[in-house]
């Protein structure tokens, strides 16, 4: 393993308000990929990005990125992040090409280059770099903030919820834009609250939520997980053990043998509920009742949230 | 050394000056002529010299020095109230940027643009009245360095600020009657005890002395104490500045 580009050591927030938005998190972004932090409307992404970008002032732990303390190497360190934001915050009265080269400036690059008409090009915003930004719709501006995280050039892109509210020719054009920008070594970290959207970019998924980083994993294992169902039967007599012709499914006792609980695949085109059931009844074994979690995905992105914050 | 950093917010912001330069200009020679025909022809007419200046003369000093108070209030906290206003700080905060740095580049420009203007004011006030100018030098550095103070006082008041009425109210309700009241029309020795006793406690008094005795060689107050007082101010707004920076008051949650 190579080291984390990004590591993220108990970091908390609690506002002067008094809501507690980030919990003690702890997260190591790799070098090079794509990671989605997906959770629910203020469940904290956006106050855990400020906090790295070094917006939000944290009310614990210590952030490092590429090796450099933010706090101690506050310089090495900014420069290698480029942060587009959630809310449209532009200068109404700059022009597209001013704003993006005071960015490139800002961050501490001369603002002569080629790199700025590339970046300018890719998102459509060549044509437009006379434009003052009142005058622009509201994805084009958006377009104008992504092109100002990326005019310095930097290794690590926070894209704060890119795709709230904006149209097929932006996400179409952005997406390609993330895979151009990957390919190229550049890290990037997203927020979302859509599953599909995480599962559409993401290399590793993190799941937050009222301010907890429930889990972090490779988003296949995650959706394998997501895709996976139970289903709780509820035996007439209690079971010690397992008997070893249940050995081919993947069964595990609860509620001290009360419950047996049967894990399953509901993407898969055989369950195995029916030879279960039948197998049970070969065996003698007599059941009360059955229960199988729900059906759609979200649901399950529910109860999982629910599941861990409960635990 | 972020000295692009520096350049870029310095660019910006005096670009934000040109945007408006018409305004920028007619309006200092507009009310400085004013000043001249009222104060200086009408009014001035009727008055004697003033310890042997002609009055017309002497206000010059008092009416640049009202300008460069309120204008380098006004520029620097504009300058960082307008980002907070519309959100754009984001990128400020998140740059490698240090808070000196941003200082420079907002102080700077507000200084620039202050200083520029005083200079507009003074070239406006020579097509009316006879001017001499005993001490070139101390009368640049002081426009230099009140103007400087009172933009880094302006950058306070920008980010204190909540709303525009906030941020009015400093330069208009504060020191437009304090320079009124500190002897910038008239030598508080011309006025009544305990008036002459209470105006040693207005501070624009040590600014606009300090700077007539620049022109015309006598202020109200030794140029010692003038000079003093305004680095005094200009190190107490350092001070509070570096304060805010590093508890993040106002800027950041
Ligand atoms: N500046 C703030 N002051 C007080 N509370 C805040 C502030 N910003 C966010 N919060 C609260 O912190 C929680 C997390 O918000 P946020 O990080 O914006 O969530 P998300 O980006 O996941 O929607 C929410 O309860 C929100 O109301
Ligand atoms: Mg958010």
């Amino acid at each position: 393993m190579t080291e984390p580009i990004l590591t993220v050591a108990g970091v908390s927030k609690t506002y002067d308000s008094g809501t507690v938005a980030l919990q003690p998190t702890d997260l190591a972004i790799n070098r090079g990929e794509i990671f989605a932090l997906l959770g629910p409307n203020g469940a904290g992404k956006t106050t855990l990005i400020n906090i790295i970008c070094g917006i939000v002032t944290p009310s614990s732990g210590t952030i490092t990125v590429d090796g450099h303390d933010a706090i101690r190497e506050m310089r090495q360190a900014r420069r290698r992040i480029g942060l587009v934001p959630q809310e449209l915050h532009v200068d109404m009265f700059e022009t597209v090409l001013a704003t993006v080269t005071f960015s490139r400036r800002l961050f501490g690059r001369s603002g002569h280059s080629d790199y700025i008409e590339q970046v300018l090009r890719d998102l459509s915003l060549w044509d437009k770099r006379k434009a003052k930004i009142m005058e622009l719709s509201g994805g084009m501006k958006r377009r104008v903030l992504i092109a100002k995280a990326l005019a310095h050039e930097p290794e690590i892109l926070f894209l704060d919820e890119p795709t709230a509210g904006v149209d097929v020719a932006l996400r179409r054009d952005m997406w390609k834009l993330v895979h151009k920008l990957r390919a190229g070594g550049t890290t990037i970290i997203l927020t979302t609250h859509y599953i599909e959207e995480a599962e559409e970019m993401a290399d590793r998924v993190g799941v937050i939520n009222q301010g907890k980083l429930l889990l972090v994993d490779d988003k296949d294992a995650l959706m394998q997980k997501l895709g996976k169902r139970e289903m709780d039967i509820t035996l007439s007599e209690p079971m010690a053990d397992i008997p070893a012709a249940l050995s081919e499914w993947d069964v595990s006792l609860a509620e001290d043998g009360r419950r047996l609980r049967y894990v399953f695949d509901a993407t898969a085109e055989r369950t195995g509920i029916p030879s279960l059931l039948r197998k049970l009844a070969d065996l003698g074994i007599g059941f009360k009742d059955l229960e199988t979690s729900k059906s759609s995905l979200e649901d399950i992105f529910v109860d999982l949230v629910a599941d861990k914050v409960a635990a | 050394m972020n000295t692009h950093g520096i350049w870029a917010i310095y660019r910006f912001e005096m670009a934000r000056a040109l945007r408006t330069l018409w305004q920028s200009l007619v309006t200092p020679v507009l009310t400085t002529s004013l000043y001249f025909i009222v104060f200086g022809g009408a009014i001035g007419s009727r008055m004697q010299n003033v310890g042997g200046v002609d009055y017309g003369s002497f206000i010059v000093p008092g009416l640049i020095m009202l300008s460069l108070l309120t204008q380098s209030i006004s520029n620097a906290a504009i300058g960082i109230y307008f980002p907070k206003f519309t959100g754009t700080i984001y990128e400020l905060l998140s740059a490698p940027i240090s808070a000196m740095e941003m200082v420079l580049g907002y102080v700077g420009a507000a200084t620039t643009k202050s200083v520029l203007l005083g200079l507009i004011i003074l070239a406006t006030a020579a097509f009316f009245v006879p001017l001499r100018i005993e001490h070139p030098g101390a009368m640049i550095a002081f426009l230099l360095l009140t103007a400087i103070a009172f933009s880094l006082f302006g950058f306070i008041i920008g980010v204190w600020a909540g709303n525009f009425e906030q941020l009015n109210f400093v330069p208009a309700l504060l020191i437009t009657p304090l320079t009124f009241l500190g002897g910038a029309f008239y030598s508080i020795d011309m006025l009544p005890q305990p008036w002459r006793t209470v105006s040693l406690f207005n501070p624009v008094v040590y600014l606009v002395s300090g700077f007539r005795w620049s022109f015309f060689g006598k202020g109200d107050v030794a140029i010692g104490v003038s000079l003093g007082v305004t680095a005094g101010f200009l190190a107490l707004c350092l001070v509070i500045i570096a304060w805010i920076f590093k508890t993040g008051w106002r800027l950041k949650n």
